[in-house]
Formats: C-alpha cells, structure tokens, sequence
C-alpha cells in the first residue's frame, strides 16, 4: 500500500506531440481514482508514466514518498490489468496468477497458497488448470486482476479493464472491481473513458482534456460543481444542455425565457454573451411540477419535436437557434467531447409516465437555482459555488 | 454424391503419393539388389550388404559426421541469431529496418553457384578452406533470410502488451523475452530450425565446391566419391543404400514436426 503523487508530469513525444502536459494529482493511500477524458486525452499514457511503460519527459512520479522515475516497471511494485486482458496464452490460468510469485522465486507451497487465495476470492478455482483461450471473456477478465492481487502490491493500475466486454457483464464486473477494492484497501488508479464507471467506481475522478488536468473532485463534485464547460459537457449522460445567454438588463436572456441576473454572478459585464448549462433533469412539464417548486423556476412554452420513452426514463428534444459565433464554439467543444456537432437542441427530461405526442407544444418548467453561466472564450464556470 | 467426392480425393490423393514415392521406391528397391545392374524394378535376390559396405566404409561414417556436426551447428546459430534480428525487427524502430530487411531478401534470391567462385578464393585466403566453419557460414546465410522472415512475422503477431505485462509482473526484459515471447514463438522458431537443417543437409554445391577431403565434406558430396566394394564395380546399388539412409532424419524430421512446419509457413497468412 502507497500513496501516489505526480509532480508536473508532461510527455512530449519525438513528434512534438504533447500527450500530457503539467499534470499534479495526490493519490492517497487506499483511494480509488479514476483518470477519465475522452480519447487521446492522455490518460492511458497518464498510467503508463505511473508504470513506468512510458518515460517521463519532465516532473516526477512518487510512489510511497520515493521517486520512481528512474525505475523499471518491475521495480515499482505496481499491479497493471490491461485492456486486453495480456494473459500468457501458452500458461494455464493456475500459472498465469502465479506468474508474478515465480518471478519473485517464492517457494512453491507459498505460490501454491496464494494463488488458491486469490483464485477463491474471484471463484476460479475450477479453471485452474484450462488455458486462457478456453476462457469467457468475464474469466478472463477475472484471471487477469488474480495475476494482479496475488502478490502484494503497493498499487493496482488498471487500463480500460471493462471495456471489450458486452454492456450487461460490464456492469456485473464493475460492481466485482469495487467490492474487490473496498475490501483489500489497496491505492488503485483507474483509466476509463466510460462516465459511468468513472461516476460509480471512483472515490475521486481526475477529468482531462488535451492532456491538461480539469478538475479533480469526487464524483458529486464534478457533477454539481464543475469548473469549466469541457468538465460541464463530459460528466452527465445525457450530457448538459449549452445554450447562448445574453445578459440584458440585469436579467439573462435565454433562447425560450429570460431570467433574473443570479446573485453570485460576477465580472460579467452588462450585453456580454455567455454560455448557459443546465441538466436536462432540470426540465419537466409545468403541471406535473408541484406548485410550491414552481416559484424557484420559469416556465416557457416550446415544441417537442421528438421524444424519446425508455421505460424508466423519458427525453424529449427541442431545437433551438444559437448565433453564429456562439455556435462555432460549441461545435469545437464537441468535437472535443468526442460528439458529433449538430443543430442546437435542448434535451429535457421528462416524466415516464407522461405521454407526450412528438410535434406538441407543450408548457416546461425549468429549475433556474441549477442552472450555470460559463464564459464562452475560457470556458470557465462563473458561477461555481453558487449553483446548489 | 459424398462417398464420390471421397472416392475422387482418395484416388487424386494416391496419384500424388505415387508420384512423390516412387524415386524413393526405386531407390529402395536399388538399395537391396545384389547387382546393380540386373534389370526388372523388384530385386532378383535381396540383400542388406550394400547397407553393411556403407556402413563398412570410413568415407560414408566420416561424411555422415561432418553432415550431422555441420548441419547442426548451422542451424542453432542461424535460429539464435534468426531470433534476435527478428525480435528487433518486429519490436524496436530503428532506421535501416528496411534496409536489413530488403538486404535479407536480396542474399536469398542469389543462386548459390555465382557465390562458389569468391568464396573458394576467400576461404583458402583465410585457410578456412575444407572446414567446417567454412560451411557453417555460408549455410548460416543463406538460411537466416528466411529464418528472419519467418520469426518476425511471428513475432509481428505476439501482442506487445504481453510483454509489457511481464515486466509490470516483475521480468526483466530478459525474462520477459524468454519466459512470455520465446514460448509464444516456439513454433516459428521450429520451422525456421527445420527448414535450415533440410537446406544445410541437402546441400551440394557447397559441399562439393569448398571441400577437398574427408575433413569437411558432407553426405550428399561424399555420394560423388563413391567407389563402392572394389574400384571396378558400379556403385549404383551402393550410393542408393547411402542416400536412404541420409534420407531418414529428414523423414523423421518432417512426421515429427510437420505441424510446426505448416503453421511456420501459414503464419500471418491468416489471422486467427
């Protein structure tokens, strides 16, 4: 068990190109946190500096309160799973978990101890003694975090582990990774590019973009108070809805309504355009919202153009006009969140139980105390701290 | 409908081993006459003394030995040092990659004859002339083009996070490469052993042009100097007994290891 701490990490690669740039994060002892980012955000390169698979072109990796930069992988007492799991095809599963005990020339009663240990605690002793590629892919998955808890490591990395399996045995193996780290305590460093993992697993989340660190918070933070728009737009599925916001008079004038200036505004001079986010869970119909809630919102009519019912959720979708400027900005704001850029449409989430007809026009409650203004050149969140 | 195309493969099958069998046959046959020139392809009176006067002669014992020896050699250097370029080649960046490559390729397409003139004067310069060094060598390279070729493209398909994995687990590169890719790899390194065997053994040019005597000459040379029990005989019967039994390790060779040896060739060809 070690605490990890990057000091000013930058890669720079022979192409001059720059995969992750002046990146500082305390990792503390036995804490779960996640590195999230879009792709070719760094991340993955981010883990494989702590590693020790990719050099450090500057600043330092700590791992325990010793400097690691100069070490080889195998001296760094670190646990990787891979993506693609890198089990040893030619070595049964028994072999594959003991794989880190040999190396360390452990007698073969301890190896044989701990490998029965660890093939317990993620239930596969049957397979033992089958060969990776007879494997499902769940199992896989399993043999390959056995070869990483067998032996004692200071910490556990782990490179998109979930994500070559389907949707449903994804979840189930994600609730494993967690029970898992919640009982053995041990400092686990966790790449992934699916929010719901990152939401879900991480006791802190670290948000990058361009190899630039955004913000690193717990997950309720990053969600209710994120610093910029990049973070605003990437946590929230759906994500938030972005919409061009003139400030007028000491009001704020949104495509459908206008709202009073929020108090803990500041340094947003009077006619300025600003970017304002707000949650598509921020939205309902007007009469199924109780009236004592109605007062803290606004109200405005608008036509659902389409809806959209899951079962236990409901979306409905309307499109909107953003000027010109305001509209490149968001376009590159996409093309950096890895969506695609399209019209400008509001996402509002509905009640399930409401039938809605596509094409309707129907009167929308929203919650102005969440809603956030940003400023559309830095993308910063001026309104952090106030937004309940 | 089934059992006909069962019967057509059975007969086309028969044909081709017909085909490739009958000079073995033959020679077979040729082997365990007792006068080589009595006609009629099955003997009029079997005997093994022409296997017993091989054996018998110092010439065929001495060539069966340099053979063996020189073969051997030839190919743990020529897979060991297959195996090194080729791990480089499919592992690291380096510039002349291509120029290794493409240089292999080009020392493999020479026909060996045009070679024999240089290295004859080269070798008796350096007096390795009628040695076995001196046909280690050029054994060595001519197979290790093909033995590159072959064991990069294995090397090629090993996923590099295997390795990557192993040096997390604790290996030093060393390790990493002997314990994970050396294994993984096995196969194309038995292929690419094999097929520079066959061609260290089957050579002839080489072994006839840089010899002079009983010191170096292999097999398939010595074949040439045969005299037989007296100088007066043909040794026809004599030299087929020899040659099968130069035939055998390679036989042997190919059962054992003919698996290895398709999916040597096929690697790459097809994914999966």
């Amino acid at each position: 068990m070690a605490a990890i701490a990057l000091r000013n990490l930058v890669k720079r690669y022979a192409d001059d190109f720059l995969a992750v740039d002046d990146v500082s994060l305390d990792i503390a002892d036995g804490e779960f946190m996640i590195l999230v980012g879009p792709s070719g955000c760094g991340k993955s390169t981010l883990l494989r500096m702590i590693v020790g698979l990719e050099d450090i072109t500057s600043g330092d990796v700590i791992i325990g309160g010793k400097r690691v930069n100069d070490k080889a992988p195998r001296e760094r007492n670190l646990a990787m799973v891979f993506q693609n799991y890198a089990l040893y095809p030619h070595l049964s599963v028994y072999e594959n978990i003991a794989f880190p005990l040999r190396l360390a020339k452990l007698p073969d009663a301890t190896v044989r101890q701990k490998v029965e240990h660890a093939a317990a605690m993620l239930e596969l002793e049957e397979h033992l003694h089958r060969r990776p590629a007879q494997l499902s892919g769940g199992q896989r998955q399993r043999v390959a975090m056995g070869r990483a808890i067998v032996r004692d490591a200071d910490a556990f990395l782990f490179d998109e582990p979930l994500s070559n399996l389907d949707a449903k045995l994804r979840g189930q193996m994600r609730t494993e990774i967690a029970r898992m780290q919640r009982r053995l305590g041990t400092t686990t460093v966790y790449v992934t590019h699916d929010q719901t993992e990152a939401m879900t697993l991480g006791d802190r989340v670290a948000v990058l973009r361009r190899g630039v660190l955004q913000q690193c918070a717990t997950p309720r933070e990053l969600y209710e108070q994120p610093v910029n728009l990049f973070v605003a737009g990437f946590i929230g599925s759906p994500p938030m809805n972005l919409l061009p916001a003139r400030l007028q008079g000491g009001r704020v004038e949104l495509p459908f309504l206008s709202i009073p200036r929020p108090p803990g505004l500041v340094g947003a001079p009077e006619g300025k355009l600003l970017v304002a986010g707000i949650r598509p869970e921020c939205f309902n119909r007007a009469e199924s919202v109780d009236p004592a809630a109605r007062a803290h919102g606004a109200t405005f009519r608008a036509v659902l153009d389409v809806t959209e019912w899951l079962g236990n959720q409901q979306y409905g979708y309307v499109p909107f006009e953003a000027p010109a400027d305001l509209r490149a900005q968001l376009d590159s704001l996409a093309a950096d969140l890895d969506y695609e850029a399209r019209e400008p449409q509001l996402v509002i989430s509905l009640d399930p139980a409401a039938r809605v007809a596509e094409g309707e026009t129907v009167e929308l409650w929203v919650d102005t105390a969440k809603l956030y203004l940003f400023d559309p050149q830095s993308g910063e969140n001026l309104t952090r701290g106030t937004v309940l | 409908m089934r059992l006909r195309a069962n019967l057509g493969l059975i007969i086309a099958a028969c044909l081709i081993v017909m085909y490739a069998l009958f000079p073995v046959v033959w020679m077979l046959m040729l082997s365990l006459k007792v006068d080589a020139q009595s006609p009629g392809f099955f003997p009029a009176n079997w005997t093994l003394q022409n296997y017993l006067s091989v054996f018998r002669s110092g010439l065929f014992l001495s060539a069966l030995r340099n053979s063996v020896g020189i073969s051997l050699i030839a190919t743990v250097l020529s897979v060991v040092l297959a195996t090194f370029a080729a791990y480089a080649i499919a592992r690291l960046d380096f510039s002349g990659k291509k120029l290794v490559l493409s240089m292999a390729l080009a020392i493999a397409m020479f026909p060996t004859i045009s070679l024999v003139p240089p290295l004859f004067e080269m070798w008796r310069t350096l007096g390795i002339y009628d040695t076995w060094l001196g046909l280690i060598i050029p054994y060595m390279s001519f197979t290790l083009p093909l033995s590159i070729w072959t064991l990069s493209a294995f090397f090629r398909e090993i996923p590099w996070e295997l390795e990557q994995a192993a040096q997390v687990d604790g290996a030093t590169p060393w390790q990493a490469f002997r314990k994970v890719i050396v294994p993984l790899a096995a196969p194309g390194v038995f292929t690419a052993g094999i097929l520079t065997f066959f061609f260290a053994w089957n050579d002839f040019v080489f072994g006839i042009s840089l010899t002079a005597s009983e010191a170096a000459r292999p097999v398939p040379a010595a074949l040439a100097f045969f005299t037989g029990e007296s100088f007066f005989t043909q040794p026809a019967a004599q030299i087929a007994a020899a040659s099968l039994i130069v035939t055998i390790p390679v036989i042997i060779l190919v059962l054992l290891f003919q698996r290895n040896i398709v999916a040597g060739l096929t690697s790459g060809a097809v994914k999966g």
